[in-house]
């Protein structure tokens, strides 16, 4: 097969302008969205624009951040992962169990990395090994893996972490640059290049777009689910960790509820929950808008619950519009 | 016969006929007739929604909203009971049903009209109508004292040996059973799910099959709120959290397939009254309460993992030596 | 004169890019057989859709008995009584066989709900009065492909139609199924009902058809009686042009033995299958529909675990679990369905091809775009693939450039066998020739080509030796010297062994 010569007409590389598809793009329209919300907080409040504040606004979302970045994989996968949130539970418990024999700080983030990858691997193995549907899967280890934290702790907490665990979740790199928000920007980095720029990423793509036919394109389209349930695990590990630092405490009702605030991120970060399409970008400014919502709103008292009702509906209305838009385009044409 | 030992339900009846066995041979007083009443009234609420969860799941969807449309319709009517306490207790409860079949069909029409996945849908409609929940209360909880005898004691009337709750939950059993088995209405749910574009040249619509699905499911979650805030006597915000978890277990337990198409109502009522045995049976054998939720969690893992084994594809039938005789 | 049931009269259908239907007209007589003919990718399955309120026409008008009527849902279309035998079977494998013929018409008791007693013997009557040998309380998944047929063909008569339409009714079905189908066709005939039958075999079309009308490229070109017209003349009118079919000269030198399959087992689909092929060699594998044939080059690729069997590649035992091991020892396959298994259409035509090449074009994992662009021109050039861009959406090609697709991304990983799964399957005249002497290249270079095809022509025309399968099994390997398509034929449908038996 050497004496290929291109012959007939030149296929140009690309005829739309990359110039025009960025700016009339998902990420867009979101960072759109986070500036409105930025500027209505900045007017809303007095004490909104100040150094501090806005490096405590970051804590809301640095944690979910960091396992939506694995999230995002999966669900461009077109699978789900909805045990995130008891992995940090059961990372966390374990964490708690090791300090109790007297476990240094490494070791500590040891256990709790540890323990995040072996719980990923459990739920690949199942979704992957044995065949079964994510969700179920995901809903049955979500079960299980905060069940066994509330096995070991009942009604009990886990305190006394040593200061130098504790700077994991409160301490600062540079002025008021916290290290969690250091380790999600790191850490988004490292998504943008696998997803988008490594034959890794290439074939998670593919896998979602349509996974017969990637497999039949010679994608080991197992192999590939299986790491990203590991991913999402270490993910989830690396939040305990951080967490627990954070919190100074572990109960077994840690994090709950967690695992839809990452989806809500991930899917206004512009990723298909049917799979195949998504970026990196835009899970991030969805991180962000999400964090400066909710900080948004506790600083006018607001409280929590009634935030909730704005992420949904943010969720709900933001997927909706482009679908109503393209409907009255399609009436009018 | 060979059919028989290949349902799902049989076995799943079976496993919880163990159950109740090796507790009782311990602790004989475990199975008494009174008790097991107790277990099958204390199971009614998630027998009701676990019915309406599987008619959606059976049309490929899921309805991750049922609990927070529970807290909704039952901070609703606790609210209105309290401030106007001569509305007759049955007028509310339809108001319920109506109030719940809206949510309902709100996720419905997002679904059908515009073809947004079920899972989004649901998961912003979760956190939606609980918050609603907290705006309508202003936080507070509505508590016994507010409530009217009427709403508190219409559940508890006994009929027939039988608490009304278990009533409600055994009407709700025989109906949706007429439902899913005996009307055009029914086997559609089941159609859609098995085989969506078959189910288009029959005739059927797939869109309006999902939101019917899901008016039901809401219909359900709000009969199950008034029947969940009187039962407990309290409403509140956090009523029922995370409650739609332990639903859609019942229904994967019961052998409802999450890929839809597949499930009974015998099989979702089973798998519930399963999870409500586990329930009562741990304190009665010393087992702390906090074991509860791993142990439903590893019965969900097994009961999908056999139910993936029965229902796996052995491929397409060319052999003849591999089709069945007729 | 009678006058038809059915009347279409200048009926228009549209897709983006496509134009399927074009002022077409149809009529279909109460108790006559109306052939519809037509290559695939004429439009006959576009007006079976716009007939059964599938598709909506974009203009034109549908008359039953004289009335105007407007189909928008399926519903409607058996409301008039119009009804589908589709050419994929449409069925519900959880339901039973009973649930599959009454669905959406079951029978009611008086309160109006549904009579599963009732409903059971009514099926059950159906199917005994059709020989077919069905229980009706089974469950669907439980039966062969012909058999779920039957059923398909049961459903038909359970609804009081006036027309039936019979898409490729017979294409998965065996000799004496077929035979028993006439019987089924006469049945209806006398039961006044208008049939409009599509087919491709002529053989069938002059046996059972009273009338005919050809389609070509959405375009009606023309109708007439089946008595007075000679089969040259109908073919000619499908094709537009001769009908002598050219295929290239084979010219390859045909080597040693590259692949050699033995005894490859499956549970249900296939039993102790034996083959191999050689250097420069066309190995058509040639069969009814659902013989097996697709099910046997999936467990070589890999796809699926075969339960027994060994394979031997160059000299070299090799046994691949995965797709992705079969491509790395150089065995490829283009699938069938190349919507579903072929092409990823949700992607760019560049990253299709490049795929299973990434690690040639990428650097230490990262990808290299320029490279990517460059392997799928060179490619994809040389199959003079026709498209707007590189980076054109593979969903929007047409389905003789989506093949192209395929095929220039397996070129480009340098295989050794290239598997054919009906490689022109719905593909226009023009994309077959060139893929046939496509073929015809690959082999003079060297590579090794198995050709599943169901197409009588392409498997005489482009083969060395064929092998023909019958229900899971080997039922001979011929050597492509004189062969007679007859003899093709009644090894594939079993015909000399029934006579015999």
């Amino acid at each position: 097969m050497s004496d290929i010569t291109a012959t007939g007409r030149r296929l140009p590389d690309r005829l739309d302008n990359p110039v025009k598809s960025a700016v009339m793009s998902w990420e867009s329209l979101l960072v759109l969205v986070a500036l409105a919300i930025f500027l209505a907080n900045s007017f809303a409040s007095p004490y909104f624009l100040n150094a501090w504040s806005l490096s405590d606004l970051t804590f809301n979302f640095t944690e979910k951040g960091l396992i939506a970045l694995a999230m995002a994989l999966v669900i461009i996968t077109g699978e789900i992962d909805l045990s995130v949130a008891s992995i940090i539970a059961l990372a966390s418990t374990l964490m708690g169990l090791a300090l109790q024999y007297g476990a240094d700080t490494p070791t500590l983030v040891a256990v709790g990395v540890g323990v995040g990858v072996l719980c990923g691997a459990f739920n690949g193995f199942l979704v992957t090994g044995l065949k079964l549907p994510s969700i179920v899967v995901t809903i049955g280890t979500m079960s299980l893996f905060r069940g066994i934290a509330y096995i070991i702790l009942g009604d009990q907490s886990f305190k006394g972490y040593p200061p130098s665990f504790s700077w994991f979740g409160q301490g600062y790199v540079w002025w008021v640059i916290s290290f969690e928000l250091v380790l999600f920007l790191v850490a988004a980095v490292v998504f943008y290049v696998l997803l988008h720029h490594t034959n890794f990423g290439r074939r998670v793509f593919a896998i979602g777009n349509n996974a017969t036919a990637a497999q039949f394109s010679g994608v080991r389209v197992d192999r590939i689910k299986f790491v990203l349930f590991c991913l999402t695990g270490l993910m989830s590990g690396i939040a305990a960790v951080l967490l627990t630092a954070r919190l100074g405490s572990t109960r077994p009702s840690i994090a709950e509820g967690f695992e839809l605030d990452v989806v809500t991120m991930v899917v206004l970060g512009g990723v298909s929950i049917l799979g195949g399409a998504g970026s990196i970008i835009g899970v991030v400014i969805a991180a962000f808008i999400i964090g400066l919502v909710t900080f948004g709103l506790g600083l006018l008292n607001v409280p929590g619950i009634v935030m909730t009702i704005f992420t949904g509906s943010l969720l709900i209305v933001v997927i909706a519009l482009p679908i109503l838009w393209k409907m009255w385009k399609e009436r009018r044409a | 016969m060979n059919r028989l030992l290949k349902s799902r339900e049989l076995w799943l009846a079976m496993a919880i006929l163990a159950v109740l066995v090796l507790v009782t041979l311990r602790f004989p007083r475990f199975a008494t007739p009174g008790n097991l009443l107790t277990i099958f009234n204390d199971t009614s609420i998630l027998m009701m929604l676990a019915l309406g969860q599987m008619a959606v799941i059976l049309t490929r969807s899921i309805d991750l909203s049922v609990a927070s449309n529970l807290a909704l319709t039952g901070m609703l009517v606790a609210l209105t009971n309290a401030a106007f306490p001569m509305i007759p207790v049955p007028l509310l409860i339809a108001g319920c049903v109506l109030v719940g079949a809206t949510l309902g069909a709100f996720n419905g029409i997002l679904v059908w009209k515009l073809n947004i996945p079920p899972i989004v849908v649901t998961l912003g409609t979760l956190t939606i109508f609980r918050g609603l929940a907290f705006v309508a209360s202003g936080g507070t909880w509505v508590n016994a004292a507010q409530m009217s005898p009427d709403f508190i004691q219409l559940q508890r009337g006994v009929f027939l040996g039988l608490p009304v709750l278990s009533w409600f939950a055994i009407v709700v059993a025989v109906l949706v059973y007429i439902l899913m088995t005996r009307t055009p209405w029914g086997r559609a749910f089941y159609a859609i799910g098995v085989n969506p574009t078959a189910a288009v040249y029959t005739g059927i619509n797939v869109g309006r099959t999902k939101f019917l699905a899901f008016v039901l499911s809401g219909a359900l979650a709000g009969l199950a709120g008034y029947l969940y805030v009187s039962k407990y006597v309290i409403a509140s915000t956090e009523s029922a959290g995370g409650y739609e978890l332990t639903v859609i277990a019942a229904c994967v337990i019961g052998g409802v397939s999450i890929a839809g198409g597949i499930g009974t109502v015998g099989g979702a009522l089973l798998g519930a009254l399963f999870l409500g045995l586990v329930n009562n049976a741990l304190p009665v054998i010393g087992v702390s309460p906090f074991w509860q939720m791993a142990i439903s969690g590893v019965a969900i893992l097994l009961a999908v993992v056999l139910n993936a084994t029965s229902e796996r594809s052995k491929g397409r039938i060319i052999l003849k030596k591999a089709e069945v005789a007729a | 004169m009678t006058d038809p049931i059915l009347t279409l009269t200048g009926i228009s259908k549209s897709f983006p890019g496509v134009r399927a239907l074009h002022q077409v007209a149809l009529e279909l007589y109460p108790g006559e057989v109306t052939a519809l003919i037509g290559e695939n990718g004429a439009g006959k399955s576009t007006l079976v859709k716009t007939m059964t309120g599938i598709y909506q026409p974009d203009e034109g008008e549908i008359r039953v008995n004289g009335k105007q009527v407007t189909l928008p849902t399926a519903h409607s279309a058996s409301d008039v009584g119009i009804t589908a035998i589709h050419q994929e079977t449409v069925l519900f494998d959880e339901l039973s066989v009973a649930e599959n013929i009454y669905l959406g018409h079951a029978p009611r008791n008086r309160f109006g709900l549904i009579d599963w007693g009732r409903m059971r013997r009514e099926a059950q009557e159906t199917l005994d009065s059709m020989a077919a040998g069905i229980d009706a309380s089974m469950p669907l998944k439980e039966l062969g492909i012909a058999k779920k047929h039957l059923v398909a063909v049961a459903r038909a008569l359970s609804v009081d139609a006036q027309v039936v339409i019979m898409d490729e009714p017979t294409a998965a079905l065996s000799q004496k199924e077929i035979e028993e189908l006439y019987v089924l066709v006469e049945l209806l005939k006398k039961d006044g009902k208008a049939i409009l039958f599509i087919s491709h075999k002529f053989d069938e079309i002059y046996r059972i058809a009273d009338r005919y009308t050809v389609f070509r490229d959405g375009e009606q070109v023309g109708k007439g009686f089946i008595k007075d017209t000679p089969q040259g003349e109908i073919v000619r009118m499908m094709v537009g042009r001769s009908v002598d079919q050219i295929f290239p000269a084979r010219s390859a030198a045909i080597g040693e033995t590259v692949l050699e399959v033995s005894g490859l087992s499956h549970p249900t689909e296939f039993d102790n299958v034996s083959f191999s092929v050689r250097k420069g060699e066309i190995l058509g594998f040639y069969g009814l529909v659902g013989a097996g044939r697709s099910e046997v080059m999936q467990a070589v690729f890999g796809m699926t675990k075969p339960s027994g069997g060994s394979m031997v590649l160059e000299g070299k035992a090799v046994a691949p679990r995965s797709p992705a091991d079969a491509v790395e020892a150089g065995i490829v396959y283009v699938p069938e369905e190349r919507g579903k298994q072929g092409v990823i259409t949700g992607e760019p035509i560049v990253k299709n091809v490049s795929l299973p090449s990434l690690k040639k074009t990428s650097k230490s994992g990262f990808l290299r775009m320029a490279e990517e662009y460059k392997l799928a021109r060179t490619y994809t050039e040389r199959l003079d693939l026709r498209a707007s861009s590189l980076s054109q959406n593979a969903s929007t090609l047409s389905g003789g450039n989506q093949q192209k697709v395929v095929i220039a991304k397996w070129l480009a990983t340098l295989p050794k066998v290239i598997i054919l799964d009906e490689p022109t399957k719905g593909i226009d005249i023009g994309s077959k020739a060139a893929v046939h002497e496509f073929m015809g290249e690959l082999v003079a270079q060297g590579l090794s080509v198995i050709m599943v095809s169901s197409e009588l022509p392409e498997v005489l025309g482009m083969s060395d030796r064929i092998v023909v399968m019958r229900e899971g099994l080997v039922v001979d390997t011929l050597e492509n010297k004189d062969l007679q398509p007859e003899t093709l034929v009644r090894l594939a449908a079993g015909i000399a062994e029934e006579k015999a038996a």
